[in-house]
């Protein structure tokens, strides 16, 4: 690989107040400020955003899908987590 | 790893693309599989990126300022559209500037359309109708594709799509309806444009090597001749509409069938243009080729300046 | 119809129309992907403006002309842009330097415009100011990255700076008609025009690295339509198709 090659960076956007940042994809970029220029430029041209989050994509640390069993598995059993693991008999509500 | 275990492996992979499970980029793929993606991926972003440059060549020409300012975006469009293609074909481990080297040093192909010259204004209409029309048709079924970021690209191109065709048909419907000059100016950039938009498609079904593998991994949804078939039966009507005359003298509704019949394609040309003897497929690798050379200095000194600065500012 | 308040608009149409033109050769052909895109939103801006300047030049006319009509049916000497703006693209280094010493000279231009009593003129502004800002943010620190960047970027901008500094003086060019622009309000006072734009430029050339060059050779004329060379080649392009087909709906 090339060195003379800009990184990568990682693009989030803010589509509108009250959403949170969503990964939209990825630009090259030699520099943050240029990061969030580009993908300023690239990713938004319809109004698709108000905010940008780039992140370079060397810093993004990944769960590793061979262990995914063991790492989100274990929540699937804790049912009792969710609302609907409860009984309300009828005429209770607002609950 | 053993080979009873990649077997597994494999079992498992298409188990999962025959549930209809995307494959993301850390999940584990067939080298072939990974390979085939590439090489579609980055052949599809190079033809987004050799595509700017027919259309680019009439932007300093364009005939008032709507038309300049909506080619000028068109193109644009297609700018970003090479860039969210390599963004994808970068998640399977394929960087950009070696993807593009191999399509400067023609290793790499990109849709053989682009090698044809714009020689009139006409030609934004027929290009943004049919090329941009058969793109459109090319890539909806990729849309669910079964690899994750290649198919929400793909979502992200189609949306923008939308417009490029409709405003090339604007073009052409404006000249079909115009003086004797503007129409016969939309005829001629149909007749040079059909067949090359028609070759867009592939080759037929029985001459692709790629496509039954393809169609299995769900990285191709429908083959080459039902696209190509499914383009025509939209395209006559549009074509008849605006009073202009598709250059295929064989070309008749089925009634049974539901669908036009046309003529034989002109094969030797396709392959012809696709191993670099079109009319501009010289001119168009040298402008890119290009284009990078001169910018080098330019990369070299953002690089530097960005090392500076972040220098600065650990000091 | 104001004949003064017309060739006011047309200049400021013009630098718009001339200088999208220009960036918009870029278009397919940037050092990189990104910066492609990133040169052809500031062409798009660009030419947005100028639609909507000369749409309101050929209104105040009042001859039945549009803004296409004046965008690609005047002749040569009728173009009112500045110098600087019809200089050709040379190296992306040349085409962020030109950007530059323009968006610094516009973003105050249309600051004070927001307050014209033309408020067709003070609309325009205020949009457009929005879109300059960026630009010059844009432009600004591309200069201090190929001016801080290799010695090669170095010595390159520093050339292109050398060569685009004669067009500079005539940013702040003013005659009868900015005189009785200010009369009427429509132009408000730009008296610290020059004060203000050598501000923005020193910082970044300082930031740069670059220095100004003492050569006071100093060019103007396009603002009373004496024009470089190069604007009769930017228009038999950018004029060809209203020349060969006249009177045609595109
Ligand atoms: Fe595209
Ligand atoms: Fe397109
Ligand atoms: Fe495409």
């Amino acid at each position: 690989m090339s060195n003379k090659e800009w990184p990568l960076w990682e693009v989030f956007i803010r589509g509108k107040q009250g959403l949170n940042h969503k990964h939209v994809g990825s630009l090259r970029a030699a520099d943050a400020e240029m990061a969030l220029e580009n993908a300023r430029d690239v990713y938004t041209r319809r109004s698709e955003g108000i905010s940008i989050w780039v992140v370079e994509s060397n810093n993004v640390f990944a769960s590793d899908p061979s262990e995914s069993q063991e790492f989100f598995e274990p929540a699937d059993s804790k049912i009792y987590r969710h609302p609907t693991f409860y009984d309300v008999p009828d005429g209770i509500s607002h609950m | 790893m053993k080979e009873v275990n990649i077997t597994e492996m494999e079992r498992k992979f298409q188990e999962k693309i025959d549930q209809d499970i995307k494959i993301e980029p850390k999940d584990w793929m067939p080298d072939d599989y990974r390979e085939t993606l590439i090489r579609q991926i980055s052949q599809h972003a190079h033809s987004e990126i050799v595509g700017m440059l027919p259309e680019g060549n009439w932007i300093t020409r364009a005939p008032n300022l709507r038309r300049k300012a909506v080619l000028l975006a068109k193109v644009q469009d297609e700018a970003g559209h090479g860039l969210y293609l390599y963004s994808a074909a970068e998640t399977l481990g394929a960087d950009r500037e070696e993807t593009i080297d191999d399509l400067h040093s023609g290793k790499a192909k990109y849709s053989s359309i682009f090698n044809y010259p714009t020689l009139t204004w006409a030609d934004m209409g027929a290009i943004g109708w049919l090329v941009d029309g058969a793109a459109i048709m090319n890539q909806v079924p990729i849309c669910r594709c079964s690899y994750g970021p290649y198919a929400r690209a793909m979502v992200r191109v189609c949306k923008e799509e939308s417009f490029h065709q409709r405003q090339g048909f604007e073009i052409m419907m404006t000249l079909a309806k115009g003086t004797p000059e503007q129409k016969a100016m939309a005829q001629d950039a149909l007749n040079r444009f059909w067949w090359p938009a028609l070759m867009m498609f592939g080759p037929s079904d029985g001459e692709s090597k790629h496509t039954a593998q393809s169609m299995k991994w769900k990285i191709k949804r429908s083959t080459n001749d039902e696209l190509r078939q499914q383009f025509v039966d939209v395209t006559v009507p549009q074509a008849e509409m605006i009073g202009l005359t598709l250059p295929d003298a064989d070309l008749k509704f089925n009634k049974a069938t539901g669908h036009y019949e046309f003529g034989e394609i002109n094969w030797a040309e396709f392959w012809e243009v696709v191993k670099g003897n079109g009319p501009c497929n010289k001119d168009r690798i040298d402008t890119r080729r290009k284009a990078k050379e001169e910018g080098l200095w330019v990369r070299e000194a953002a690089t530097a300046f960005a090392q500076k600065r972040a220098a600065r500012k650990s000091a | 119809m104001n004949q003064a308040q017309v060739e006011f608009v047309l200049r400021i149409a013009d630098d718009s129309l001339i200088l999208g033109h220009r960036l918009s050769e870029w278009c397919g052909h940037g050092p990189i992907l990104e910066e492609d895109i990133a040169m052809t939103n500031i062409a798009l801006d660009l030419i947005g403006q100028a639609t909507s300047l000369l749409n309101h030049a050929a209104a105040l006319q009042g001859e039945g002309k549009t803004g296409d009509d004046l965008a690609f049916l005047r002749f040569d000497r009728d173009y009112r842009n500045l110098l600087l703006v019809e200089q050709p693209n040379g190296d992306f280094g040349m085409t962020m330097m030109r950007q530059f010493l323009f968006d610094a000279y516009r973003t105050i231009l249309f600051e004070r415009l927001q307050a014209s009593s033309d408020e067709m003129i003070a609309a325009i502004a205020e949009k457009s100011l929005k879109e300059t800002k960026y630009h010059l943010k844009h432009s600004s620190e591309w200069v201090i990255r190929l001016g801080d960047g290799t010695e090669e970027s170095h010595a390159r901008i520093q050339e292109s700076l050398n060569t685009l500094w004669r067009y500079t003086n005539e940013l702040f060019y003013t005659d009868a008609v900015d005189e009785e622009m200010h009369r009427s309000g429509i132009l408000p006072d730009l008296s610290d025009l020059r004060e203000q734009w050598e501000d923005t430029v020193n910082r970044v050339f300082q930031e740069a690295t670059l220095s100004i060059p003492t050569n006071n050779w100093k060019q103007e004329g396009g603002r009373k339509g004496m024009h470089s060379e190069h604007l009769g080649y930017i228009l038999a392009e950018m004029q060809y198709m209203q020349r060969a087909y006249p009177n045609m709906e595109w």
